[in-house]
């Protein structure tokens, strides 16, 4: 299995985490209930739905193309807050994507985490999906650096990322809907997290499953 | 003269529409360019980031565009459509963190006045005073 990562491979993942969000659609509902608005997976399945009919209606030249048409769906039609913290994670993913080697995915990873924490001005440990993106994206680059192949590489990542979501459930929101809670947030599992995790899982099942 | 356009970004289209008319109340004229990018396509509640880019060149006439909103996605939409933005377009655009409606009304009053696009947002950002010494 080739270690590099083309339209294809992009594609496929992209199709994946659409697949996931939509079964898992009123889960992600459930948990931004009683923390949020109750529309995380409403949200989040309508920007994929509309990224996936973008993508059929003018099919991107390459995996950065579609990376961009990903994130202007997502920026346009998810509505919520994690429309624009979606869509400048592919966008910066585009920008920095490369020759889609294990380095320049885990950089143009990097670069799409870093996007998220600057655009909603986040920190480790406010309960959102950055506490499950940064641990994702550390483990991404840590297996990459030690020459791990990109199929491991991304399993630590979607294993890191699934820890990190579960370590969101006795945090203090502060950020977001779930900020105005305060104490009444802690005990329940943050829905931005949780949809984040899926990324980085289907990240790991999809990329390379040729 | 200046003529500063307002761009109001909020979840709601009917929220959006009712504060611009309110603010329009106060205007003898509708020179003021108000252009409003609100809720999601399909009538839900939501904001787009594409959509307020479109507004606030729309509401552009060369002097620059405050733009008000109000909260949470309201925030990061209208910051991720300033990356959506010509470079000079960009440079002319101004965030504001006033109380969407009472900064709007402002806002709309100073900008038919002509005023430059700071003077449009300072106005805005003292939207709460009236009330506050009022209350006080």
């Amino acid at each position: 299995m080739p270690d590099t990562l083309d339209l294809t491979a992009v594609d496929r993942w992209v199709r994946e985490f659409a697949a996931v969000v939509h079964d898992h659609r009123d889960e992600l509902t459930e948990l931004d209930s009683p923390i949020g608005d109750a529309d995380h997976g409403a949200n989040l399945d309508r920007g994929l739905t509309a990224a996936l009919e973008g993508l059929a209606a003018t099919p991107p030249a390459d995996a950065a193309a579609l990376l961009k048409a990903v994130a202007m769906a997502m920026i346009s039609k998810v509505g919520g807050t994690s429309g624009p913290l979606y869509g400048t994670f592919f966008l910066r993913m585009s920008g920095a994507f490369g020759d889609g080697s294990p380095a320049a995915f885990a950089a143009s990873f990097r670069a799409g985490v870093d996007g998220v924490v600057a655009r909603g001005k986040t920190e480790p440990g406010d309960k959102t999906m950055v506490d499950a993106l940064l641990p994702a994206v550390t483990a991404l680059e840590e297996s990459v650096q030690a020459g791990k192949p990109l199929a491991e590489a991304l399993r630590a990542a979607a294993d890191a990322a699934a820890e990190g979501r579960d370590a969101t459930t006795p945090m203090l929101a502060r950020k977001g809907r779930a900020s105005y809670l305060g104490e009444r947030s802690i005990g329940h599992q943050d829905p931005g997290a949780t949809s984040a995790a899926m990324l980085v899982e289907t990240a790991a099942s999809a990329l390379l499953r040729g | 003269m200046a003529r500063t356009g307002i761009v109001v970004v909020s979840h709601s289209r009917p929220l959006a529409e009712a504060a611009v008319a309110l603010a329009r109340q106060m205007l003898t004229s509708s020179d003021v360019p108000i252009e409003v990018a609100a809720g999601t396509d399909d009538g839900g509640l939501g904001t787009d980031a594409v959509a307020i880019s479109e507004a606030v060149t729309a509401a552009d006439s060369g002097d620059g565009v405050v733009v008000l909103m109000d909260l949470g996605s309201a925030v990061l939409s209208a910051e991720t459509s300033l990356e959506l933005l010509a470079d000079d377009l960009r440079e002319r655009v101004v965030l504001s963190p006033a109380p969407l409606v009472e900064g709007l009304i402002g806002a709309a009053v100073v900008a038919a006045g002509g005023g430059s696009r700071d003077a449009v947002a300072a106005e805005a950002l003292r939207g709460l005073a009236p009330k506050q010494a009022h209350l006080a």
